[in-house]
């Protein structure tokens, strides 16, 4: 099915992550902890569907010149649902992620998807689109958020690999930690793209 | 595929409101669904907080909580008769600023409990506050008695090493719990 | 005072780029050379000051009176997104190189997290009118400062050998972890 490209196309290809460079922020802040990387990715990749696949829907009786407004007020509508659910039933997943939910709705992926690809296509690809753009954001952030958590804290998922008082290296959980482990990660993913020809 | 509508003054006016009036519904309804679940939520929260520090208890603390100065003084009771007290308290003087604990005390004003409920203290350092590492050490201790004060400032508190203020801040708001709990309740004997 | 403890610790001790991961795209989409962004650094200091205004004016007069609380992230992306179109009429008129140099990444000080973020930040921090947007220069101050240095720093590199594996964003942001551990010799310094 040709249309299958349209979701594959963001885990890998154009990851919005590692070759797209978009959303940075969230990225790069929540990635502490690899149970994070989960919650902020179904958090955006749930605002990210519902929203490709009503602006795909209502494409033409958006008229050209408020579209960008339009968006907007879609996609902060979806990302305020995702923060008062997950506010009630998730509270502390909710705590830990903190400012970057309502960010969700400048994360540069949702708009940027909106404007390229679900205003011009059908509502079935849009949603693939999203799905894969989503799920390749989800895949990315949660590898990055493994890396730190396992030589920052010595635990993934929270669960203890080492014991309690083995040296752990603590900047990567920290900020610079962040910066550098995601350059790293882009480097890579660049020469695996150009030796495999993706 | 239809055309997509012109971008007349009529045609943007509509469509911006027809979208925004919907979407408002579809947010309104969400909110009412979920304000019951967040209040629980938030509630389920603190009661955890009280159970993990204060002695045993069978009442519902959350109805009859005291504000004084910021701190929040939660009685626990079983059976009917005062068993303890939960109080939340705070410090402005963390590393990276404020932190809250919730501090369990019984009856005669001995420690029963500290768990650390925020704080952004740097992960390794300041945050073994958080770890029964460090808390141990004020439990079954009575602040009367107990000077809570890191050593270095004459006190009998072991501090975290390379995190002096961290320790700080929570001896700061350890004090500040005990001694609101002391102005306001009467039905303890604290020396 | 309270004011120098808010400047400093917004520009130096809490960058918004480097310690708290907000406005990283511009970041690294506009520190190519100095002059665009000592540009784009005055252009995001006005418009963060203006929204925090706004943004504080809405919430206190509008939001809570009303309960619609819930409506914050809406009501706030929109003040932005309204701010900026008015400060790219303005730069058209007043500084057109400027507003060429800028290109793309003017309008995209609307999906710039620090504004969004620092303008929610100010709101849970309890400030009033006069502090919210002293807090927003700085923290754009703050912006402007981690840019220029990353600016500068790129414009040597340019004349650099890079190794080809990691070039372009990958390079940008080891630079910048970097820059961020530089930084956090900083904290501690606001008692």
């Amino acid at each position: 099915m040709t249309n299958l490209k349209y979701f594959t196309n963001g885990l890998l290809k154009e990851n919005p992550t590692f070759v797209l460079v978009l959303g940075t922020c969230p990225t790069l802040a929540v990635t502490t902890a690899a149970i994070n990387g989960i919650g902020m990715g179904a958090a955006t990749t749930f605002v990210l569907v519902c929203s490709n696949l009503l602006i795909s829907l209502l494409k033409n009786l958006i008229p050209n010149k408020v579209r960008i407004a339009a968006f907007i007020l879609i996609i902060a509508t979806f990302v305020t649902i995702v923060d008062l659910v997950m506010k009630a039933y998730t509270p502390d997943l909710y705590k830990a992620l903190g400012i970057f939910i309502p960010l969700i709705v400048v994360n540069c992926i949702i708009l940027g998807r909106a404007e390229a690809f679900a205003q011009k296509n059908s509502v079935w690809r849009s949603v693939l689109d999203g799905l894969g753009m989503g799920i390749g954001f989800t895949l990315a952030i949660t590898l990055l958020a493994c890396i730190r958590e396992i030589l920052g804290n010595g635990s993934i998922f929270n669960i203890r690999l080492l014991s309690e008082n083995a040296a752990t290296i603590l900047v990567f959980v920290l900020p610079p930690g962040a910066f550098v482990t995601y350059g790293l990660l882009i480097a890579i993913v660049n020469r695996l793209k150009v030796k495999f020809n993706i | 595929m239809a055309k997509k509508l012109e971008s007349t003054l009529r045609n943007m006016f509509l469509s911006l409101t027809l979208i925004s009036l919907v979407m408002s519904a579809a947010l309104t309804f969400v909110y009412l669904k979920t304000k019951g679940p967040i209040e629980l939520a938030a509630r389920q929260n603190e009661i955890n907080a009280i159970r993990q520090v204060s002695p045993d208890f069978d009442s519902d603390p959350l109805t009859t909580p005291r504000e004084v100065d910021g701190v929040t003084i939660y009685t626990v009771k079983k059976n009917n008769e005062t068993a303890g007290f939960a109080v939340k308290t705070y410090s402005d003087k963390g590393f990276s600023g404020h932190i809250e604990l919730m501090a369990g005390f019984r009856t005669d004003g001995t420690i029963n409990n500290i768990t650390v409920l925020q704080h952004k203290e740097t992960p390794g350092l300041g945050t073994k506050m958080a770890e029964p590492k460090f808390i141990t050490q004020f439990l079954d201790k009575n602040p009367g008695s107990f000077k809570i004060n890191v050593k270095k400032d004459g006190g009998q508190v072991d501090a975290i090493t390379a995190a002096t203020i961290s320790s700080r801040a929570f001896c700061d708001a350890l004090l500040r719990a005990y001694n609101a709990l002391d102005a306001v309740d009467s039905t303890t004997n604290m020396p | 005072m309270e004011y120098i403890l808010i400047i400093i610790s917004a520009v130096l001790v809490n960058n918004v780029v480097l310690a708290q991961f907000l406005g990283v795209c511009p970041f690294l989409g506009v520190s190519g050379k100095i002059s665009t962004s000592v540009g784009m650094g005055m252009a995001v200091i006005f418009v963060m000051s203006l929204a925090n205004l706004v943004t504080f004016l809405i919430q206190n007069y509008l939001l809570i009176p009303l309960h619609i609380e819930f409506m914050q992230t809406i009501t706030f992306i929109f003040i932005i997104a309204f701010l900026v179109q008015v400060v790219e009429i303005i730069l058209k008129k007043v500084a057109p190189p400027l507003y060429k140099a800028l290109g793309i990444y003017l309008p995209l000080i609307t999906t710039n997290c620090a504004v969004l973020g620092i303008a929610l930040l100010a709101v849970k921090k309890d400030f009033n009118l006069l502090m919210s947007v002293v807090y927003a220069a700085s923290i754009a101050v703050g912006f402007t400062l981690a840019l220029v240095l990353m600016a500068g720093i790129r414009e040597q590199l340019d004349l650099a050998d890079v190794p080809k594996g990691v070039r372009g964003f990958a390079i940008s942001l080891i630079i910048a972890g970097l820059l961020s551990l530089a930084f956090m010799g900083f904290s501690g310094i606001v008692k």
